[in-house]
């Protein structure tokens, strides 16, 4: 096996946390189908840090890790005033601009 | 190309092993994911997930990141999604009827072809040299060689992400603050208003639910003496939600005593 291998499955993983954010309605499962796709571009970093013997690629991963905690934190807070206000976390709902 | 791009990396049996069970319930958790109705068992397989990439970490010398990966994600990122689950409704599944027209297709359509590219792309890369391996770098051990890189070369960027940290708490924090609209009537307040009010009809307080000897609950209104029922008896909440039940079926006269006993 190479570690080539860890890159399909990064590719993969990525495309199937692209097309749920596009399917998914609830705003929570579009959230989760986004730390999928940061997931697996964290997969990749470390590939790539072990296919070239430098440990830089996993201190960009460290710092995906903590921009991605960041941005769930902010995130969730934005879907809980949503629903305050709305009484709905799809993100079909909120189309008020389109009015 | 392709024989290049194969001697890149040569893995020893056991990591291979590894990688084949734990890839397809990878991916097939990930599908699942994206499958399922209930977003609580969304959030399940998205632990499932991360738990099957931390162990990938681990397995290619990531040991750091393999249990950070394990600590913030399926720890805290994942117990973050499921507090907010709890908070907007467990039971909030998705529908899964298309409302923009012929999207699904297109989304599809769409992640085939660039899933299809990034594969040939991979597949087509030398990507540079042989693989080197991180054992030379992993010398003095992988915290070791992380706390280097990231206090000497990647100092400030950690400055910068401390900063980002703390204004995205600050944040979450404004974000989530409720302000109350009005003030909040003490107790003596309450009671003031009770006896200097209008009148003295709720004085002694609002009467309790429930029919008498019939029904106790708290979504059944009293009967008044008239026999009308009491809609003051019922918590507002629930009036306002609609979940409100008819007391004039557990009057006396008009419950149907044929069927015998009420179970």
């Amino acid at each position: 096996m190479d570690a080539a291998n860890y890159l399909y499955l990064s590719a993969l993983l990525f495309t199937i946390g692209a097309v749920g954010v596009v399917v998914r309605r609830n705003a929570i499962v579009v959230f989760m189908c986004v730390e999928l796709m940061l997931n697996a571009a964290n997969l990749a970093f470390v590939t790539f840090s072990r296919i070239n013997g430098d440990l830089n690629g996993q201190v960009v991963a460290f710092f995906t890790m903590v921009v991605a905690a960041c941005e769930v934190v902010v995130g969730l807070a934005i879907i809980v005033t949503i629903y305050r206000s709305r009484r709905s976390a799809s993100v079909d709902d909120a189309s008020l601009l389109k009015r | 190309m392709v024989d290049l791009a194969i001697s890149v990396g040569q893995t020893q049996t056991p990591e291979a092993l590894l990688f084949w069970v734990l890839a397809p319930l990878t991916v097939a958790a990930a599908l699942g994911m994206l499958l399922v109705k209930k977003a609580v068992h969304s959030a399940i397989l998205m632990a499932s997930v991360m738990i099957n990439l931390a162990i990938f970490y681990i397995a290619q010398d990531a040991l750091f990141l393999g249990i950070v990966q394990i600590v913030v994600y399926t720890g805290a990122v994942m117990m973050l999604f499921l507090f907010i689950l709890m908070l907007v409704g467990v039971d909030s599944s998705d529908s899964l009827t298309e409302t923009i027209p012929g999207l699904r297709p297109i989304a599809i359509t769409a992640a085939l072809g660039f899933g299809g590219l990034m594969m040939s792309l991979i597949s087509r890369a030398t990507l540079g040299r042989n693989a080197i391996g991180l054992d030379a770098a992993n010398s003095l051990g992988n915290v070791e060689g992380i706390a280097q890189l990231l206090f000497s070369r990647y100092v400030w960027p950690f400055e910068v992400v401390s900063a980002l940290l703390i204004t995205a708490a600050l944040g979450a924090m404004v974000l989530a603050h409720h302000q109350s609209i009005q003030v909040r009537p003490t107790q003596r307040q309450l009671s003031t208003q009770r006896f200097r009010g209008e009148s003295l009809a709720n004085a002694a307080g609002l009467p309790a639910p429930g029919v008498f000897a019939r029904h106790n609950a708290v979504d059944v209104p009293a009967l008044l003496p008239d026999g009308t029922p009491a809609a003051n008896s019922i918590n507002a909440t629930l009036q306002a939600r609609g979940d409100m039940l008819p007391s004039g079926t557990f009057e006396l006269g008009k419950v149907d005593t044929s069927k015998g006993e009420e179970k």
